[in-house]
């Protein structure tokens, strides 16, 4: 495995050199980085498939005293297979992606060097390496966010990403120490024997969940997430939103579940309300949106609440040493992570290729693209059905076991954690169900009905290599979601690595059943489902065709004997959001809407405004911003003092020194 | 062998009653208002004659347009004969508990939503629209209410919840009171029913299932109501089967049990089909934002059944 | 039958989470002649529960306390109510601070609240005396919550009528709790004075004089 993973690094760095090199060619760069992505995707397969122990190595790199530890064990290797697997057909995706950037120099040799930054963090194994990685990633990625920089929003969605990163590596850091501070070692082998204070380890806890948070989106820190995934290139969105989330998810287990030991019951508890309004305010941003790159971004948020509710009820139960039931949470999660970086990648790639075809992200000006560009659109639907959790796709399957671990959470004995979990659950089902209305908003406006614009009425369909790629996440969608055993058997040694006591996660299912407890308690079957629904359509479609009509014949619309040859009375992605705006958006976004409607007679046009105020931005970051102004405006006058003064300031703080040395002696 | 045939038979008999139920709802409504009203087995006569019927399609009708109805029909159907009727005995019971059957129909309605959106005409986006708010809410309800009984009975398979209900002394419990008016009120909104939605308005603006519908003629059209008439006859059966069990046979097959099962589930689906056709008439529609607050107190219901549990369960 | 074996405790519990359910639909309602049709029931089964605890507890006082419930609360007050609205013609349908939707999730967090309460504290006491507290808890703070997020009066003093019924509960909940008789006649009193203050305060609006002289006039009486 390690000789796989240092050919795949190689292999980057010689993609990064060759983007350097500043040749204007893409290919060479794309193909070298999927080639590498293919090299430690398969290696990860085969070590997690076999179940094989860990490896680890140490190289003379780095800091003198300490070296460079690097350790690959079975929950690297799932994060290494997700990453690697879908940097190959992201970066197949960007061959012909590529030849659309206007400045390929911008973004040809950060690419390689994001993909393998991340792939560092995943095998870091001590505190130095890894954070070292975690700037890499940021900063390679914030390079990518500003390859575009003629358009108008990317420098403040690049500057907000940077001072969101910096702050999370900071808390990180922060926590890093604190845990290798009494230990006196930064190496992970060190850190995970350990024993700390609850104090200590409660302030590790916050600070471990704020770095890693930050990067991954939870709310309130999510706000830097949807101008820079949305600034990106489609290609780099794709690896933003489905992959770096999940690198940052990968730090958060490994500090919580590896490091840390049986943490305190009430970590599940902040975990897990953290984790429901994550996804009940992610999806919510979602459904307001009319950008189909930010709605994209903002439904990350979501999935990645709905991770984080598993890893909430996996350290619940784990507190409460149900490690069977922690088990059970912990693949929910995990496969949720997996699920989520397939279909969101998916996505970002179909509306990238969207982008490539009409030159509009704003759904409000396409429309009718079923037509146009057939192939994108059935992908994107599949990518769509899946991301909203239905039968018989993936989605469904790692949210339904996620609802199994909530049912199972009734068994909690504290009282705080047995109030929280349906309500985590409510906010969950609610989550699902708006997840739902905003695709149908996003599918539909975008690839349904009739062109809004010229460009939509003429966008034509982009060439196989962008669909290909598109279609293989499609394929492993369907195949997760109707035999998700092949999975699940991969996450089998991870559970068994993080949670010694959990046994066989989820041991009575098999190829056609998927039992998370016992058939007599759920139970379900999505091979059959789609086995039955396909047989029961094809008999239906013959039958009726045969026996009673086949004929069909085309005709103006019936629109209640009024149709509109004009587009623009189509429903458009505002309106269809406007009844869940009035419902839950007078509350969450204080949403407002204003008519102006001109007098009879008047021939102006009518007027509709609405306005959204978006409450973490003016709650949090909009004050600490204002003071950080404030104090820098007063702090100014620093700046403008006479000689005389700033050497009377060095006397004084001289003087203050050297009296605090006389008074503590 | 039984129970291949008896698995049959409980596909086909979900389809063959479906258009008999809504039948008998709909000679309840004109009765009770007055009127003599169609004998109850129009319902087939209508499917029949429109499947007949050459279809009419938009210019721009996409092939989602044309394969959402084959769609829609069959996941209903297959919903349908996934909930136990007269037997809690058979495997394809087991293929999707409770959770996934909300899902299943979950992509019925994504199917429907986007076909009304398909030909861009501005009725087919306000029956998608606001089919997907009503959706935003009775999903959750509807899972608020299988939190309960999973509570409850250990479990979230529907046989097993049957059984559970049949051969346990449950006595009179609250929870499982408010959980049934919640699915009862969920019942309501998912199968456009009055007070939420009017089967039988002709003013368009005042749709929500009918609006999606809007553009679909001939054999598209006879699929697509005779899957709102599965979908009734789905939701009465899951209300039987969960609350009211009693007469089903517990996976013995036995001849007579089997009887048994099927004559207290067609004297449960009539009696069912009464009490909606008198609810109906005796209750006026809503204003569609009051929606939010209707579907809100079943939320809440079910919420509330769900503390209650907890708590005595607790003591 | 095992199933009516509980059967006491079972239909004490019905009863009292049933006032609790229809706090909740008080608090639902838009229409003033809803909120007392509502209020009227939630007194009935105030008085079915009392009544069930007098044969439970063999306590024959409660039974005095339920036909106060019964007659003055949910015949008395809301036909005199349903006169004063009509009488006055005062504006029927509620304006509330908080929509709907918030007001019910606030109620549904204020009974988590209660329940997170009461069930620790009375550790060592009976399951279904427990339960009474906590429900009556819940129905306190409803009350008090339908109180401060409605704007007009009539709704005000029925949500003062709804806390009290609560208070009521709480006290034939509890085993041998004394004075319970005189505690329902005393805030039964109390409620009669609130009402009558509302009839004043509105008889002065219109008229803008509490003097029955003048009032006379009004009706033809006297020139």
């Amino acid at each position: 495995m390690l000789s796989a993973l240092t050919v795949g690094l190689g292999l980057y760095a010689g993609a990064a050199l060759l983007g350097l090199a500043g040749r204007r060619a893409p290919s060479p760069v794309y193909l070298t980085a999927a080639a590498a992505g293919g090299v430690i995707a398969l290696a990860a397969l085969w070590r997690l498939a076999a179940a094989a122990e860990p490896v680890a190595a140490v190289l003379p790199l780095g800091l003198p005293w300490l070296g460079a530890h690097f350790r690959i064990d079975a929950l690297s290797a799932f994060f290494l297979l997700i990453v690697n697997g879908a940097a190959v057909l992201i970066s197949l995706y960007a061959l012909e992606y590529g030849r659309h950037d206007d400045e390929p120099g911008r973004v040809l040799p950060f690419y390689p060097a994001f993909l393998a930054a991340m792939n560092l963090v995943l095998v870091a194994d001590d505190a130095f390496i890894f954070l070292v990685s975690w700037e890499l990633m940021s900063v390679a990625s914030w390079l990518l966010v500003l390859s575009t920089p003629r358009q108008p929003e990317t420098r403040p969605a690049a500057f907000l990403y940077l001072v969101m990163a910096s702050f999370g590596t900071g808390a990180l850091l922060l926590g890093f120490g604190l845990l290798s501070g009494g230990v006196g070692s930064y190496a992970f082998d060190a850190l995970r024997g350990a024993a700390l204070d609850p104090t200590k380890a409660s302030i590790l806890f916050g600070l471990a969940v704020i770095g890693t948070g930050s990067k991954a989106g939870l709310v309130p820190l999510h706000v830097w997430l949807p101008p820079a995934h949305s600034a990106a290139p489609s290609h780099v969105s794709a690896l933003m939103s489905g992959i770096m989330t999940k690198v940052a998810l990968y730090g958060l287990v490994r500090i919580l579940f590896d490091l840390m030991g049986t943490p305190p019951w009430w970590w599940g508890v902040v975990v897990l309300m953290i984790g429901g309004a994550t996804a009940l305010m992610g999806v919510l941003y979602a459904v307001m949106q009319h950008d189909l790159k930010r709605l994209l971004a903002y439904h990350t948020v979501e999935n990645i609440g709905i991770i984080v509710i598993g890893l909430g009820l996996a350290l619940a139960f784990r507190a409460n040493r149900l490690d069977a039931l922690a088990g059970l949470a912990l693949v929910a999660a995990l496969l949720h992570v997996f699920n989520h970086a397939m279909f969101k990648s998916l996505l970002f790639l179909g509306s990238g290729a969207v982008l490539v075809a009409t030159g509009e992200r704003d759904m409000e000006h396409l429309g009718g693209l079923i037509h146009r560009m057939p192939r994108t659109a059935f992908v994107f639907l599949i990518g769509s059905v899946a991301i909203s959790a239905l039968p018989p796709f993936n989605g469904f399957v790692s949210e339904w076991l996620t609802f199994q671990a909530i049912l199972a959470g009734s068994v909690l004995p504290q009282w705080l954690l047995k109030f929280a979990v349906p309500v985590v659950g409510a906010m969950l089902a609610l989550s699902a169900a708006l997840a739902a209305v905003c695709f149908v908003k996003a599918f539909g406006v975008v690839f349904l009905g009739r062109p809004r614009t010229p460009a939509a009425a003429e966008a034509r369909e982009v060439s196989l290599l962008m669909v290909a790629p598109m279609a293989g996440f499609a394929a492993i969608c369907t195949l997760v979601g109707i035999v998700p055993i092949l999975l699940v058997d991969l996450l089998r040694p991870v559970t068994a690595m993080l949670l010694p006591g959990s046994g066989t996660a989820l041991p009575e299912s098999n190829l056609l059943w998927l039992i998370p407890f016992g058939l007599e308690r759920s139970s379900y079957s999505g091979l059959t489902i789609l086995l039955a629904i396909t047989l029961l359509a094809g008999v239906l479609v013959v039958a009726i065709h045969r026996f009673a009509s086949d004929r069909a014949r085309r005709s103006p619309p019936w629109d209640c004997g009024f149709p509109d040859p004009s587009t623009e009375t189509q429903y458009t992605a505002g309106s269809f959001a406007q009844p869940i705006r009035r419902i839950f958006g007078s509350t969450a976004f204080a949403a407002r809407e204003r008519v102006d409607m001109p007098e009879p007679g008047d021939a102006r046009a009518a007027e509709f405004e609405v306005t959204l105020r978006d409450p973490a931005w003016e709650g949090i970051y909009a004050p600490v911003a204002g003071l950080v102004s404030w104090l820098a405006d007063r702090l100014n006058v620093l700046q403008f003092q006479t000689i005389r003064r700033y050497l009377s300031l060095m006397f004084a703080a001289l003087v203050l020194l050297l009296l605090i040395v006389a008074v503590s002696q | 062998m039984i129970a291949v045939a008896l698995e049959a038979l409980q596909l086909l008999l979900v389809l063959a009653l479906a258009p008999l139920l809504t039948g008998i709802v709909r000679q309840v409504k004109a009765r009770l208002t007055a009127k003599r009203g169609p004998a109850p087995w129009q319902p087939y006569r209508d499917l029949l004659r429109l499947l007949r019927k050459e279809v009419v399609l938009a210019p721009n009708a996409s092939w989602l347009f044309r394969v959402s109805p084959y769609l829609i029909f069959t996941t209903v159907w297959l919903a349908a004969a996934i909930v136990p009727t007269f037997t809690t005995g058979l495997m394809v019971s087991r293929t999707a508990d409770l959770i996934a059957l909300v899902a299943l129909l979950g992509t019925a309605r994504f199917a429907l939503a986007l076909a009304g959106m398909d030909v861009g005409t501005s009725f087919g986006g306000i029956g998608s629209s606001r089919e997907m708010m009503i959706a935003s809410l009775a999903e959750p309800a509807m899972l608020m209410v299988t939190f309960t009984v999973a509570l409850l009975v250990r479990s979230t398979s529907l046989p097993q919840i049957a059984e559970f209900m049949v051969t346990h002394a449950v006595g009179i419990r609250v929870s499982l009171f408010l959980g049934l008016i919640s699915l009862v009120m969920v019942a309501i909104a998912e199968n456009a029913r009055i007070p939420v939605d009017n089967p039988a308005t002709h003013l368009e603006l005042t749709m929500v299932h009918e609006a999606m519908i809007l553009e679909y003629s001939g054999r598209h059209l006879a699929l697509l109501e005779a899957a709102s008439m599965v979908k009734l006859l789905l939701y009465l059966s899951l209300i039987a089967a969960v609350f009211l069990p009693w007469g089903m046979d517990i996976g013995g097959f036995g001849p007579r049990a089997v009887a048994v099962g099927l004559a207290s589930y067609a004297v449960k689906l009539g009696v069912g089909a009464v009490l909606l056709g008198v609810f109906e008439t005796s209750i006026a529609k809503m204003r569609v934002f009051r929606l939010a607050e209707f579907l809100g107190g079943a939320f809440l219901l079910g919420i509330l059944a769900a503390i209650f549990l907890y708590v005595s369960q607790g003591l | 039958m095992p199933a009516l074996a509980n059967l006491s405790y079972d239909t004490a519990h019905v009863l009292d989470t049933g006032v609790l359910v229809l706090s909740f639909a008080l608090l639902y309602q838009r229409r003033l002649f809803g909120v007392i049709k509502i209020y009227a029931l939630q007194a009935l089964v105030l008085a079915a529960a009392a009544a069930w605890q007098a044969h439970a507890q063999d306590a024959p006082h409660l039974y005095i306390t339920a036909g106060i419930s019964l007659i003055f609360k949910a015949i008395v007050i809301p036909i005199a109510l349903h006169r004063i609205i009509v009488y006055l013609n005062i504006h029927r349908t509620l304006e509330t601070a908080l929509g709907i939707g918030p007001t019910m999730v606030v109620g549904v967090a204020l009974v988590a609240l209660s329940i997170l309460l009461v069930l620790p504290v009375t550790a060592a006491s009976g399951a279904l005396t427990r339960e009474s507290l906590a429900a009556a808890l819940s129905i306190v703070l409803l009350g008090l919550l339908m109180m401060i997020t409605r704007r007009n009066a009539v709704s005000q003093v029925v949500g003062f009528m709804s806390l009290e019924n609560g208070l009521i509960l709480a006290a034939v909940g509890v085993n041998g709790m004394p004075l319970v008789v005189e505690l329902s006649i005393a805030f039964s009193v109390m409620v009669a004075f609130i009402i009558f203050g509302i009839f004043f305060f509105h008889i002065r609006e219109r008229f803008d004089t509490l003097d029955v002289h003048d009032i006379e006039r009004f009706r033809g009486e006297r020139q």
